[in-house]
């Protein structure tokens, strides 16, 4: 066995993986499921029908406990993120990224406040330089404790309430972005209502020890199929959701990766704590002067997927490349091939008709708002 | 039937072969959602790319299995490559080609050899 394999870490859930017939692939350092037999699509369609359950255990689960009070620790963070982190409420989840000094974008990542410390989830492929970056900035303010002993599962889907409302039956006052602690049979659950599939549902962070258990008896459940990293990829493409390392990554700024939704009014020009983070000179004057390439949908006008690195040209032949996509696959929600990537800005209209080379043959491709398939988050 | 190490079969219909990729194959693919074909009257040489095929996963090449012309094409694939995955030994066939001579299938595996070349 090639020891890269050997040396996979394995999440809490992995016998349970086993038993259900999931195929296993190497991803960020993990033996994660890519697929179980129920195969790809039909995941994907049972996700959005009823419920999946996701192992995303690898994801990195950090407690950051103030040393010096609440309110510096939301400063030295905020030191990091073009993100209001003050003024978060108690009980709530917020979605954020760390910049770099060029403004580029080393990871994105979810911080919740929850009273007395706040936690963060972050990307498995980013985990260890998350944590030394945050250790690095933010030891005089906080206690950076990286949690390992809890697994981390996502329930997403229309039924994901109902079954995860049989167990723990507080969760169906939350709303989206809502995050709150249970104790139950399996020990303290801290649960918030958010997800990466574009569906209403759950992130359940949950002790090693109960995990297998608790999933055991949620996809043991007739409305609840596991769910791979295939089924999670088309699903998140299909809500318009960057993926890490593909999507956005040090080269790219929040505002080129359209998240200037994210970044609260009072980062900004003018605002109360405007500035501060790495990165905020170009950050700033892109949101004043806007950006010569940003990121678009895009909805190839043939059966043929364009790939992640499928090159975007303005004419059927000749003309210029202006662009590229960063992730595409087939959307099983629109049975359709579906891309999202980099154009140059007066490219970016919605409507736009370019072109993508596919093996050598330029195909139509339109420019196209996210999300592909709207979300139904409970607000 | 016969079948290749690139995991397609071969079956003889009068002076033409039928091709097609095995339920393993299909398997392995995963949830086919391209198929693009190759052109009718293409005089094909052992080894070529002749079709596309994409799954939710990825893009795979089926190869030209020996020297040929492509005389007929499925072109119920193209409008619903979930055939493959459905039948990928039965109606999901891909292509059909005339051969000068039908003895080279004879270098082929049977059956049995393909179950064997699994493990």
């Amino acid at each position: 066995m090639p020891e890269q394999l050997t040396e996979l870490k394995q999440t809490p859930l992995h016998a349970l993986h086993q038993e259900l017939g999931a195929k296993m692939v190497p991803f960020a350092g993990y033996s994660m499921p890519v697929q179980y037999p129920m195969g790809v699509m039909a995941e994907h369609l049972h996700t959005r029908a009823d419920a999946g359950l996701f192992d995303v255990s690898h994801m990195g689960q950090v407690i950051l406990t103030p040393t010096d009070g609440m309110a510096a620790l939301e400063a030295g963070l905020e030191a990091l993120m073009p993100i209001a982190v003050s003024g978060l409420a108690e009980g709530r989840q917020r979605y954020g990224m760390f910049t770099n000094a060029d403004g580029g974008i080393l990871d994105d990542l979810m911080f919740a406040n929850r009273g007395d410390h706040l936690f963060v989830v972050v990307n498995a492929a980013c985990k260890a330089a998350d944590i030394a970056h945050m250790r690095a900035h933010l030891s005089d303010v906080a206690q950076v404790q990286p949690v390992t002993d809890r697994a981390l599962l996502a329930l997403q889907g229309p039924q994901a309430e109902k079954v995860l409302a049989s167990l723990v039956p507080d969760i169906r006052a939350m709303r989206f972005m809502d995050v709150v602690s249970v104790d139950t049979v399996f020990g303290a659950l801290w649960i918030s209502r958010s997800g990466y599939t574009g569906e209403d549902g759950f992130e359940i962070s949950i002790p090693a020890a109960t995990a297998p258990d608790f999933a055991r008896m949620l996809v043991d459940r007739p409305e609840v199929a596991p769910i791979g990293l295939g089924a999670r990829d088309s699903l998140r493409l299909e809500a318009g959701l960057c993926l890490y390392g593909h999507d956005i990554d040090t080269t790219t700024s929040p505002v080129q990766a359209g998240l200037v939704w994210a970044i609260q009014k009072s980062r900004r020009a003018g605002g109360a704590r405007e500035g501060g983070f790495p990165g905020a000179a170009r950050i700033l004057d892109e949101l004043a002067n806007g950006v010569a390439h940003q990121r678009v949908g895009l909805q190839p006008q043939t059966r043929a997927p364009m790939r992640e690195g499928t090159q975007i040209w303005d004419a059927p032949e000749g003309g210029q490349t202006v662009g590229r996509v960063t992730s595409g696959g087939f959307g099983p929600s629109l049975g359709a091939p579906i891309a999202m990537g980099y154009v140059e800005s007066g490219c970016a209209a919605t409507g736009t008709e370019l072109w993508g080379e596919v093996r050598g043959k330029r195909l139509p491709v339109t420019v196209c708002d996210l999300p592909f398939r709207p979300s139904t988050y409970k607000r | 039937m016969k079948y290749t190490e690139e995991h397609e079969w071969l079956r003889v219909e009068g002076d033409v072969v039928v091709v097609g990729i095995t339920e393993h194959a299909a398997e392995q693919l995963g949830d086919v959602v391209f198929v693009e074909l190759p052109e009718v009257e293409a005089q094909v040489v052992k080894g070529d790319e002749v079709c596309v095929i994409e799954s939710v996963k990825a893009a795979s090449d089926i190869l030209a299995p020996v020297d040929g012309e492509i005389v007929e094409v499925n072109d119920v694939l193209s409008d619903n490559p979930g055939l493959v995955n459905e039948d990928p030994q039965g109606d999901a066939w891909f292509f059909k080609m005339k051969l000068d001579d039908l003895r080279v299938l004879e270098d082929f595996m049977t059956e049995d050899e393909y179950k064997e070349f699994l493990g």
